[in-house]
């Protein structure tokens, strides 16, 4: 079956033509960041793409629309946006899910609202290798459509080597659910693409793929073929 | 989400934390009814830290007033950061971390915390704005001298605000064998409860003191608000004392509870400096200590109920009111309480209780320079 390539990329006015770019080379689904100023969860790439986003003018009606524009080029890609619980609070949290759906969102990633809080918003919950099984039953039980699983203890950013957690995590988040099971944080290379891959449904990447859109539209289709390679068993990674 | 207090706290924080949070939520209440670990905690007080700490009379500094000052820079170390710091410390210990990672504004926490983990023999990492560590340069040597390392923040406002966040964000990738010191009463449930139970010391004191000294609460209790740790610890001893008016002062580039809305930042829902957006905006203070966007959840909460009060004190008037305090009473604060010493003469009442939360000798390059 074919895995899921999600990938990650910071709101900005070429957002949407890189988003085409990266579906065009094989990408699945895009997530869509609209900047926080104190992002917890990040690392140093995704923060530093962040402050230059909102130093672009890029808060929350700027991404709506932005995520408008992208659904405009790709009707039938799933979009997603991933973002802070401080974006929701000050837009009023029923608004913000219903005009980004407006906007064409497929549906949500909260990266500091934890399953359990506020179940009534749909989102896609996150996992990670300290969650209990209780929890990660909770977050299996509320998650719109698939399960995120954070692969690392730490925050987004790259890693040398595929988290040996990975595996475990993967178990336990089967036993809970059926729902497909994308590994993200960490993953980089084509090389961990296709280790992860092996054990998930799909990957997400987020802190090399921002580094490849920086160099442009060419740059990222060319990173995410190499990954869709990789994930496709069709191309022996370099 | 349980918002503890009122609509404010919670726990806004990526899932790997949770866990660990659920621990120590437990690991506390565990602790803190256990009447072993409170003996200890009050011992250490005595022995180590010079608790209690005094009352002292500045008839000088408030001519036609009764003020009493709550002597926290008597305190060792020189500021009430020490009351959380051994409380987490012991805390830490009974939960099997044997490293401490923790983040500092004027770097009195920063030296709290490097403090008690030499005292306890554990590993401790202090996150500092590069701005701070300019300027509050004196404790940064004592935290090397103590054995903490201290990692400098480069980015963004390059002071408490990214040094917090950097904190939470080690925290993230250690939480196994780490426990977080956060300094003040910010941050995900249950560190508010915890900050503040610790710091009640400084009010439960208090209040017995004044009631020996005076024969009456004291009309007005009023501290200095960063986090909001020195002023909760002071008004627990009082909160149930309606007649007693509670004063907090922020400075005036940083009133988060003056002039703040609803926001989420370092994991809590309170009072921020925030645009329409959510947006979390940089505070500006001289003073390090009180230069955060933020504040405690339950200083939102007693705000909006109407029982505490929050006013400021520009820069200027906290330097003139330190160094007024220097000649008048031959005490020198820290430039934080130095912005609660700026609002003691326009207060109607007489009997005035203030937290002198700590001493300045961390601010007197600052303070010279001007
Ligand atoms: C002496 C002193 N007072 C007050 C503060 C402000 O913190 P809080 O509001 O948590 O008491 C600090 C913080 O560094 C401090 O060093």
């Amino acid at each position: 079956m074919r895995k899921t390539l999600v990938v990650y990329l910071m709101s900005g006015p070429e957002t949407p033509a890189l988003a085409e770019a990266a579906v065009d080379a094989g990408a699945d689904l895009v997530e869509l960041g609209f900047p926080f100023s104190d992002p917890l969860a990040d690392g140093p790439v995704i923060r530093r793409a962040a402050e230059r986003a909102l130093a672009e003018g890029m808060r929350t009606g700027a991404c709506l629309e932005l995520l408008a524009e992208t659904r405009a080029r790709l009707p039938e890609t799933p979009l997603v946006p991933m973002t802070y619980s401080s974006l929701l609070e000050a837009y009023g949290w029923e608004r913000f899910a219903e005009e980004a759906c407006a906007a064409g969102a497929t549906s949500l990633i909260v990266a500091d609202l934890p399953a359990g809080d506020r179940p009534e918003l749909r989102r896609i919950q996150l996992v990670a290798p300290t969650s209990t099984d209780e929890r990660i039953r909770l977050a299996a039980a509320g998650t719109d459509g698939w399960l995120y699983l954070v692969t690392v203890t730490g925050t987004t950013g790259a890693r040398d080597d595929l988290s040996p957690a990975l595996a475990g995590l993967v178990d336990r988040a089967r036993r809970a659910t059926e729902l497909p099971l994308y590994a993200g944080f960490g993953i980089s290379t084509p090389e961990q693409a296709h280790a992860a891959a092996q054990l998930a449904d799909g990957i997400v990447v987020g802190t090399s793929a921002l580094e490849a859109a920086e160099k442009g539209a060419e740059a990222l289709a060319a990173y995410v073929e190499s990954l869709r390679g990789a994930l496709d068993g069709a191309a022996v990674p370099a | 989400m349980e918002l503890t207090y009122g609509e404010y706290g919670g726990r806004f924080v990526p899932e790997t934390l949770i866990p660990a949070l659920d621990e120590l939520e437990a690991g506390w209440h565990e602790a803190w009814a256990d009447e072993a670990f409170r003996a200890e905690l009050d011992e250490l007080g005595r022995s180590y830290a010079g608790r209690p700490t005094p009352l002292t009379l500045a008839e000088r500094f408030a001519p036609g007033k009764r003020l009493y000052l709550k002597r926290e820079d008597l305190l060792h170390t020189g500021a009430h950061k020490l009351n959380n710091a051994l409380g987490q410390a012991l805390l830490a210990l009974r939960l099997g971390k044997r490293r401490i990672v923790a983040e500092t504004g004027a770097g009195q926490h920063g030296v709290a915390a490097a403090t008690v983990c030499a005292r306890f023999g554990l590993d401790c990492v202090v996150y500092m704005g590069a701005e701070d560590m300019r300027r509050q340069r004196p404790n940064v040597e004592r935290m090397g001298l103590l054995g903490a390392e201290v990692c400098a923040v480069e980015f963004g406002t390059r002071t408490l605000k990214e040094a917090t966040s950097e904190a939470i964000r080690d925290w993230i990738g250690s939480v196994e064998k780490t426990h977080y010191l956060i300094g003040s009463c910010v941050g995900p449930q249950p560190y508010p409860e915890i900050v503040r139970e610790l710091q009640a010391v400084i009010g439960r004191e208090a209040r017995g003191q004044i009631l020996e000294l005076e024969g009456r609460l004291p009309e007005v209790a009023i501290a200095c608000v960063g986090g909001g740790s020195n002023a909760i610890g002071l008004f627990a001893g009082f909160l149930d004392d309606s007649e007693v008016r509670l004063v907090g002062v922020e400075a005036g580039g940083a009133a988060s509870l003056g002039s703040g809305r609803t926001a989420v930042l370092h994991g809590s829902r309170s009072s921020v400096l925030a645009d329409a957006d959510g947006q979390v905006l940089d505070a500006d203070s001289i003073s390090a200590g009180l230069d955060y966007p933020g504040s405690g959840p339950e200083h939102a909460f007693l705000r909006d109920s109407g029982r505490a009060e929050y006013v400021t004190t520009s820069d200027e008037e906290a330097v003139e009111a330190f160094r007024r305090l220097a000649r008048t009473e031959g005490i020198v604060p820290a430039l934080e309480p130095a912005h609660a010493f700026a609002r003691v003469a326009e207060l109607d009442e007489q009997l005035v209780l203030l937290n002198l939360s700590g001493r300045g000798d961390k601010d007197l390059e600052e303070v010279l320079a001007r």
